[in-house]
Formats: structure tokens, C-alpha cells, sequence
């Protein structure tokens, strides 16, 4: 079934873009999800992912970087390990997301799209993630952290530098549910 | 994890199994889960849209649109497929309800996708989530995959010999725009997310050119509840042609931020002072952006009003998605204004002149007035762009742009004089670029 026999992608990601061929009316529906499965995997959407795309979706790579520069959490260059993204959109910001936002530069030593020099961590600020009520609130890669202030920051950051973040290993430890509390 | 409140004045229909444990399916079906979509199969279109219009029920992604009449603009006869759409893009600013309820009722959900499919004769649902709430899209993806193992989903669904029924998740990867309608659909088909023109509407021409319900998400969760307590039992607990309640995220300088399932009609100042518990601090009120940064802000004399969509509007602005956000008395509008029509030009796709204009030149002026070196006439500018946006463009991004500026200037301009007066408190943490994004290689 697997149309890519020399596949970029590790056998898990390609046996889920083989399904994900097949799925739609339309096969090109697949397109921003692959995109954003392919970014988890490789880090970035390099020019190797834009072209196995295309030719998986019978697009030309023109189409498929059409779309991708559309999609904002979809990036060309590596970010870092971990992903810190700082919403200061009005719920956030009201509560001390900028505060958030400048500490996170002086921590880390970067700007908004910088990472760090040993590949660790890369800083963004971003528009509202969705988790208005329990601000501010920063999400790494795609992990959630709410309610937060600097020192609590600190000790999220700490987790992760020490590799004890929850997306050290991408889908191993995610979303337990309520009653895991 | 967000925490999971709760209030006494509170009535739960929507969220009565959040912290229940329900994104077991045992568990959901033990709390009368699935039962509603048996019964739909069972009665048939016409029963599930009379109850649906009895309902009362109004769209809860912000516009308001009878659902019942929506499903009901779908051609019974079609040549193409139908389809049925859940919103779950949610992105307006000031709103996570639908966060909350991915997180605790997916099935619910899944269910109110299939009662839809039942009543416009769809086989195939999709449900959307933003790509930022990748580990919701899991527990979403898990509950459908349980929903299959069950024969819930697929073909022959309970047992019923030729009714089928089909759900894909989908995720987005980051753009406002896209939790437009029409715009939704051409990132679900694999696109940039630009609107469509208006019409054909979705219902006759929508999701790869067949009629398309299209739903948020928390409205097509409300579908099963409907069903099993009866359309009219249901708007009864609403306000006069608001039927039901709704889920309000509680947002900004309250003492108990959380989203609480209030009944239609219930009152904004004991939403902001009794629920949301006060504001912190002993600090005085100075305004509410009462639906999402979309909807035009009320001024601390402005909060006795009743929050559905008909009083809102009485009011001069919107109940929107239902994130009410609370500004103490320290809060610079200025400053608010900016972040907001920040946020605004941002996500504007580009797509059409006004939207894209506007909010380039809005963001323009008000970082050069934020920073200080504003004049009177900005002032006047500011409004004129904004009205000048109004109704102009594809989509209602244009609008929810200018709406609530125009509010700030028009309910605040004191203070935006005052500002140019020498009163001004500029946060030097906001460094909002006054010509548009610094240009970062491989950034977007």
C-alpha cells in the first residue's frame, strides 16, 4: 500500500501517513496533519519532508509550501529540544504573561524564535493557546504548564533540562485523565 | 490540567460528567451515554430536528445561529455526500471552554456528531481540534477508536442494518482564521485557510463541494443532552429564545478563573462577582470583554445585563464564545487595545483588502500611540479605520478586528487622551514591533 518505499520517516510515522492516504474523500485532506506529524519526527519540515509529501499526496511541493507558510506553529528551520511557547494574549497577559515572557529571555538567554546554543530550548511567543482560565499558562511543545509565576516556570524548565519533562519521549506519557490527578 | 470548578448556581447539562471520568466509554455509557443516539436512530430526522428547534439552542461558537434551523437548511436530497463538521478550533482569545470539554466528555462529542449525521442523513462526521491541543486530540482519537471496538461507529451501527456512520479526527497547526466556517473547510481540505465567498452556505455547498453541517463543538455536545431530556424541557432553562445553557470561561482579574456551565440569561455581574468570585486584591472593576476579544468591551456600569445572545446585543456588544474577561482598575486600555489589535493582524489571512489593511494600519497607530508618540487625530484615525473595516470583508475576522476597537475608543477615549496628556503608563515588556513582524528566517 505504501506508495514512498524510501521513506524518511521512522516505520511508525510512514505506516500512519500510509493510513492517513486513505482515509479522506479527498486525499490531500491529509496534508496538514502530515505536515505537523512530520515536524514532531524530524523537528522541522525540512525540504526532504515537503518533497516525500508531495509525492504522497500527488502534489507539487509548490502546493505543499503553499500551505505549510500558512500554518504558524509549522516551522522550516530546527527549533529546540523543548519548544517553550509564552501566550501574552489578553487572559494571559492580564495575569502576568509578559512578565512570563521576559523572564523566559533573561533564563534562557534568547529572544521570541531564538534557541538556545546547545539545542535545548527555543522561546516563542505566542497568540492564545486556549487555556484562558488558568493563566498565564505556557506550553511546551505540547504540553501544557497553567497557572504559572517565574519560580513555578523555573521548576518546569529545571524538569526539562533534567529530561524529566512529559514530552521526552513524544506519546509515552501524555494526557492522563482526570481521575490520574 | 486545568482545574475542574464549580459553583452552586451553576446547572450542569453540557459538563455533568466533567471529573466524572467519562473518557471511559464504560463509564459514559453507565452515565446514559450513547443512549441519546440509539433513540435518534430509532425515531428518525424529523423527530431529532423538532426537538432540536424546540431546544432553542444557539450556536456556541459565537454567532448564534439556531442550530436546529441549520440542520434543517440541508437539502434532503443530494447527489454529492453530506458531511457533518465539529469546530473544536478554538482560538478565539479569552476562550477554553471547549478545552475543558475535549478533556472530560469526548464521547458526548462523538455522539452529538452522529445525532447530527442521523438528522441531515450524513455518514461521515469530522471532528477538528486546533493543533495546539494535540494531547485532547489524543483522548478524542482514543474515545472514537473505543466508539468503534463498540460497533457505535462504522457500518451497521448498533446493530441497525444499513445505517453507517464514519468519524475522522483532524488537527489544525496553528491560525485563528481557520476556526472561521469556511475557512475550516479548505484547511480540512488540505489548504490554506482563506474563506470561502458566501453564498452557496455550507449547507448546500460545503465540504469538498457536498452540503455540510457545521457545528461548534460544544453545540453538537449539547445534541444527546437534548434528545434524552426533551427540546422544551431543555429551553426552559434558558432565557426567553435562548434555550439552555452554556459553557462561560471566566478569564483575567477574578478571584476563581475556571469555566462554569450558567444558564442562558444569567446575570453578568454575579457571573463576574458571585461566580468568578470577585476581583482580587479589593480592586475596583473597570471593564469587561464579555464573549471573547471579538465582542465590544462593557464598561464596570454596563455588567447588569443578562448573559444571552439577544440582551448582549441590546447591550451594544456580543456574547460570543463566552469568555468573559475581567479588567481590574489597573488596567491600561491602551495597552489592552494594542494586544488585542495586535493579536488581530496577526491572524488576518490576507485574503481581503479591509482585514488586511486595517489591521496592519490599526496595529500601526496604536503601537506608535502605546509607545508615545501618538497625536489627537490618531485617536479619530483609529476609529475611522475600524468602521471603515466594518461589514467589508469575506469573513467576520474584519469585523471582530474592528468591533472592539471601536469599543475601546468609543467607551475609553478619555483615557486614550489622557494618555497623549502625559498620563501614560507604557509596559516596556510589550515590544510589539511597529512594522509588522521582525523578518526571522524560518519563521511564518
Amino acid at each position: 500500500m505504501a506508495a514512498v518505499t524510501n521513506t524518511i520517516f521512522s516505520s511508525a510515522t510512514a505506516a500512519r501517513f500510509d493510513k492517513l492516504e486513505t482515509i479522506y474523500p479527498l486525499k490531500r485532506s491529509a496534508l496538514v496533519p502530515m505536515l505537523l506529524y512530520a515536524q514532531d519526527e524530524v523537528g522541522y519540515v525540512s525540504d526532504e519532508v515537503v518533497a516525500e509529501i508531495a509525492v504522497r499526496l500527488d502534489l507539487l511541493e509548490l502546493e505543499v509550501r503553499s500551505v505549510l507558510s500558512y500554518y504558524s506553529m509549522l516551522r522550516t528551520k530546527p527549533a529546540g529540544k523543548y519548544n517553550v511557547q509564552v501566550c501574552t494574549n489578553i487572559s494571559c497577559m492580564l495575569r502576568g504573561g509578559y512578565e512570563l515572557l521576559d523572564h523566559c529571555k533573561q533564563k534562557l538567554g534568547i529572544g521570541h524564535k531564538g534557541v538556545t546554543p546547545d539545542g535545548l530550548f527555543s522561546l516563542e511567543e505566542v497568540e492564545c493557546i486556549g487555556a484562558c482560565c488558568w493563566a498565564p499558562a505556557v506550553q511546551v511543545n505540547y504540553d501544557f504548564h497553567d497557572d504559572l509565576t517565574p519560580a513555578k516556570l523555573d521548576a518546569v524548565l529545571a524538569d526539562y533540562a533534567a529530561g524529566r519533562g512529559h514530552n521526552v519521549a513524544l506519546g509515552s506519557d501524555h494526557a492522563p485523565g482526570p481521575e490520574a490527578e | 490540567m486545568p482545574q475542574l470548578v464549580s459553583h452552586p448556581d451553576e446547572v450542569k447539562v453540557v459538563s455533568r460528567r466533567f471529573g466524572l471520568g467519562a473518557t471511559d466509554i464504560d463509564k459514559y455509557i453507565e452515565l446514559d451515554g450513547y443512549k441519546a443516539t440509539q433513540l435518534a436512530i430509532e425515531k428518525g430526522a424529523e423527530w431529532i430536528l423538532t426537538e432540536m428547534k424546540a431546544s432553542g439552542l444557539r450556536g456556541r461558537g459565537g454567532a448564534g445561529f439556531p442550530t436546529g434551523m441549520k440542520w434543517s437548511f440541508v437539502p434532503k436530497v443530494s447527489e454529492k455526500p453530506k458531511y457533518i463538521l465539529v469546530n473544536g478550533d478554538e482560538s478565539e482569545p479569552g476562550t477554553c471552554k471547549d478545552h475543558v470539554l475535549f478533556l472530560h466528555d469526548p464521547h458526548a462529542v462523538i455522539e452529538g456528531t452522529m445525532i447530527a449525521g442521523v438528522a441531515i442523513g450524513a455518514k461521515m462526521g469530522f471532528i477538528y481540534l486546533r493543533g495546539e491541543y494535540r494531547y485532547l486530540l489524543e483522548i478524542v482519537e482514543k474515545a472514537v477508536a473505543d466508539a468503534y471496538e463498540r460497533g457505535f461507529l462504522g457500518k451497521n451501527i448498533f446493530g441497525h442494518q444499513g445505517v453507517d456512520f464514519d468519524i475522522i479526527t483532524q488537527t489544525g497547526a496553528g491560525a485563528y482564521e481557520v476556526g472561521e466556517e469556511s475557512a475550516l473547510m479548505e484547511s480540512l481540505e488540505g489548504k490554506r485557510g482563506i474563506p470561502r465567498i458566501k453564498p452557496p452556505f455550507p449547507a448546500v455547498v460545503g465540504l469538498y463541494g457536498g452540503p455540510t453541517v457545521i457545528n461548534n463543538a460544544e453545540t453538537i455536545a449539547n445534541a444527546p443532552h437534548i434528545l434524552l431530556m426533551g427540546g422544551e424541557a431543555y429551553a426552559k432553562l434558558g432565557s426567553e429564545r435562548n434555550g439552555g445553557t452554556r459553557l462561560f470561561g471566566i478569564s483575567g482579574h477574578v478571584n476563581r478563573p475556571g469555566v462554569y456551565e450558567l444558564p442562558m440569561g444569567y446575570s453578568m455581574r454575579k457571573a463576574i462577582y458571585e461566580v468568578g468570585g470577585g476581583i482580587p486584591n479589593g480592586k475596583a472593576l473597570k471593564a469587561v470583554v464579555p464573549g471573547g476579544s471579538s465582542c465590544p468591551v462593557l464598561k464596570a456600569d454596563e455588567i447588569d445585563v443578562g448573559l444571552d445572545f439577544d440582551q448582549m446585543a441590546k447591550a451594544g456588544t456580543m456574547l460570543g464564545s463566552g469568555g468573559i474577561v475581567v479588567l481590574d482598575e489597573t488596567v491600561s486600555i491602551v495597552e489592552f487595545a494594542l494586544r488585542t489589535i495586535a493579536f488581530y493582524q496577526h491572524e488576518s489571512c490576507g485574503w481581503c483588502i479591509p482585514c488586511r489593511e486595517g489591521t496592519d494600519w490599526l496595529r500601526k497607530t496604536l503601537t506608535r500611540f502605546h509607545a508615545g508618540a501618538g497625536n489627537k487625530k490618531d485617536i479619530d484615525n483609529i476609529q475611522y479605520l475600524a468602521e471603515n473595516m466594518l461589514g467589508r470583508t469575506f469573513c467576520p475576522l474584519g469585523d471582530a478586528a474592528a468591533m472592539p476597537t471601536i469599543g475601546f475608543i468609543t467607551k475609553f477615549r478619555a483615557e486614550f487622551e489622557e494618555y497623549l496628556e502625559g498620563k501614560r503608563v507604557e509596559n516596556p515588556l510589550i515590544q510589539i514591533q511597529p512594522y509588522g513582524e521582525p523578518v526571522l528566517e524560518g519563521a511564518h
